[in-house]
């Protein structure tokens, strides 16, 4: 994996009767895109206010471009922006305003803001509304100028909170593509959700979050063999031939085939094998009628997870 | 380990733009129209009662302070009303409407400390309400001027400017305590009620309750003991600590401002006034206590604060 952006190690974070965060241990590349999933209260947003240096660490450590959250969080803040969830403004002020009040807290040389603020409304497509009060602003609007700020302070990492949260799904896409856009400017994005189905597509990584600790890690199609045994489930449908499932069943990559009907099976896969099986299906002499993929999908990857996790709690 | 960087980094940055909502808000018309308001009915009120005296009282400007005519009262006394309610105003959703409006943990990624969002937001409220108390001390003066037709001596002026610093620090002590209340409590229409609740209390209920404290406390010792204990119980509120200081202030003739012991006007001119310096130094306590009143307020807040999760 390349050079981390964030480290995490044991971080663990206590109030007095409750343990929010419990030695959680991470790393987050350059370029990267990671997840933080998992229900609210899992202690995904504890986590990011710690790296930012919001919230002290109990033990632990967190390194953010090799930097101390407790000790340089100046340093810190200077290369990460934060889009918190749910983000919010001083409505009575413009969206340049906004962007200019936290455009003079960076730091940034006043000859160079009002340019860096216009290129980050353009950026996330509000040159439009630039100079109209954010009180009017849509969730989605509010969201997409947090990402401005972001894109204006030329942050090299950024730690997004819930980003998608109450959004349309419309409105979700159109984030995620900015996102998107993010990584292909180079910058590392260390993103938290409970939507798991949405964010699933972004995400290189991701570690799902349970009760104050990661239960998995991982790539979606490692934490599907991990947790499903086989991310994949592709399925075929075709008429004729011999030995049809045992072709299918001899294919490296496939764990387990069941035929729900005749004349269609389900192959569970380490991976995409659409190709080989069409290819196993034409060598039996059967004629392929049907063939499609279902990647593995985060939701049942964590649902599947839990009910097994209940499931071993029950039987002690 | 010490942190990187300096605790007011970006303090200006808050200080301006603190400045510039309080300027631009509601709140500053109905202060502008107070502090107008205030100013004509003080100087009025004064100005009947001062203008039968004017060739024989050597203080006369600082007469239209504390010269009061039914039914209005002294400008000293609207001062003590309003000050705080004036304070409570700026101070009572600094920190809960931040978190209100979801803006904390945005401002508070940016490379700043949370020193500099408090001490920025204490600082702006404290000069707005300065930049008040300066318009109303002026306008105080410029119609005392214009109706009186006569300069103010130098001492005057000298005395008049202390009673404005000690009225800053009056209004710094329940702004730092609005503050303290909108760190303390989420909802902003909480903080301003228990602002409010705890200034009335203070203001009006306490100094009756201190007597009857002292009297039950020391039922069994002297008149003076039990008065001088029920004095100390009232200086607890800022109130009368104010009231304290402006009386030896504004009425030069003020030699104490504790119970006078016969023994102690030995020698004593009646009715004569004291120095400048004097007047200082017998107001001095009070005012030392109104100073370490905003700190510790204050302190309180920054404490509060710096422990407070910052989630919104």
């Amino acid at each position: 994996m390349s050079e981390p952006v964030i480290e995490a190690k044991g971080l663990t974070k206590r109030y007095r009767t409750a343990t929010a965060v419990d030695g959680v241990t991470f790393t987050v590349g350059a370029g990267e895109i990671f997840g933080l999933l998992g229900p609210n209260g899992a202690g995904k947003t504890t986590t990011i206010l710690m790296l930012l240096g919001l919230s002290d660490i109990s033990a632990g450590q967190a390194r953010v471009f090799g930097r101390d959250p407790m000790h340089e969080p100046l340093a810190i803040k200077r290369l990460a922006g934060y889009l918190p969830d749910l983000v919010g403004f001083y409505d009575n002020l413009t969206a340049a305003d906004n962007l200019h009040y936290t455009a003079r807290l960076m730091g940034l040389p006043a000859g160079s803001r009002a340019e860096k603020i216009a290129a980050a409304l353009s950026r996330v497509g509000l040159t439009a509304v630039a100079n109209k009060k954010v009180g009017t602003f849509s969730r989605g609007m509010r969201q997409r100028l947090g990402l401005a700020e972001i894109v204006m302070k030329d942050a090299r990492v950024a730690i997004l909170d819930e980003p998608t949260n109450g959004l349309d799904p419309q409105a979700s896409v159109e984030l995620l593509e900015l996102i998107r856009s993010f990584k292909a400017h180079g910058v590392s994005i260390l993103l938290s959700s409970h939507l798991l189905d949405r964010v699933q597509s972004v995400c290189d990584r991701v570690a799902l979050f349970n009760e104050g600790r990661i239960a998995l890690m991982g790539t979606v199609a490692e934490l599907g063999r991990q947790v499903l045994g086989g991310g994949y489930t592709v399925e075929v449908e075709a008429e004729g031939g011999a030995n049809v499932a045992r072709r299918l069943s001899s294919l490296p990559g496939v764990r387990k085939v069941e035929q729900p009907v005749a004349g269609r099976w389900r192959l569970m896969c380490d991976q995409d094998l659409r190709a080989e099986a069409a290819a196993e299906v034409i060598a039996a002499n059967a004629r392929l009628s049907r063939l499609s993929l279902d990647e593995p999908s985060l939701e049942t990857i964590y649902t599947r997870y839990f009910q097994s996790v209940q499931g071993v709690a029950h039987a002690a | 380990m010490r942190r990187e960087g300096s605790a007011f980094q970006g303090l200006g940055v808050v200080v301006l733009k603190e400045l510039s909502d309080h300027f631009a808000s509601a709140r500053m018309r109905v202060l502008e129209w107070l502090v107008v308001l205030t100013a004509l009915a003080a100087v009025y009120g004064a100005i009947q009662q001062v203008r039968d005296v004017t060739a024989e009282d050597p203080f006369l400007f600082l007469r239209l302070f504390t010269t009061a005519r039914e039914p209005l009262p002294s400008f000293v006394s609207f001062l003590s009303f309003l000050v705080p309610l004036m304070a409570i105003g700026l101070g009572f959703d600094a920190i809960n409407g931040e978190h209100g409006r979801r803006t904390l943990s945005r401002i508070l990624s940016q490379p700043i400390y949370r020193d500099a969002l408090l001490f920025g937001k204490f600082l702006a409220g404290l000069i707005t309400l300065s930049i008040s108390l300066i318009a109303l001390w002026l306008l105080v003066i410029g119609l005392g001027l214009i109706m009186l037709g006569v300069p103010p001596g130098g001492e005057e002026m000298a005395r008049a400017f202390i009673f404005l610093i000690v009225t800053i620090a009056y209004a710094g002590v329940w702004l730092a305590l609005a503050m303290l209340f909108s760190i303390i409590f989420q909802s902003a229409a909480t903080a301003a009620l228990v602002t409010l609740g705890l200034w009335l209390f203070v203001s009006v209920i306490w100094p009756a309750l201190a007597t009857a404290i002292a009297e039950a406390f020391f039922a069994n010792a002297d008149q003076a003991t039990q008065v001088v204990a029920g004095q100390m119980l009232a200086r607890i509120s800022p109130a009368t600590l104010f009231g304290e200081s402006v009386l030896a202030l504004l009425h030069p003739t003020t030699r104490t401002l504790g119970p006078v012991y016969i023994s102690q006007l030995e020698g004593a001119v009646m009715g004569s006034p004291l120095p400048l310096w004097d007047s200082i130094m017998v107001a001095w306590p009070q005012i030392v206590g109104l100073i370490a009143a905003t700190i510790l307020f204050f302190v309180g807040g920054y404490v509060a604060f710096q422990r407070q999760e910052v989630r919104a």
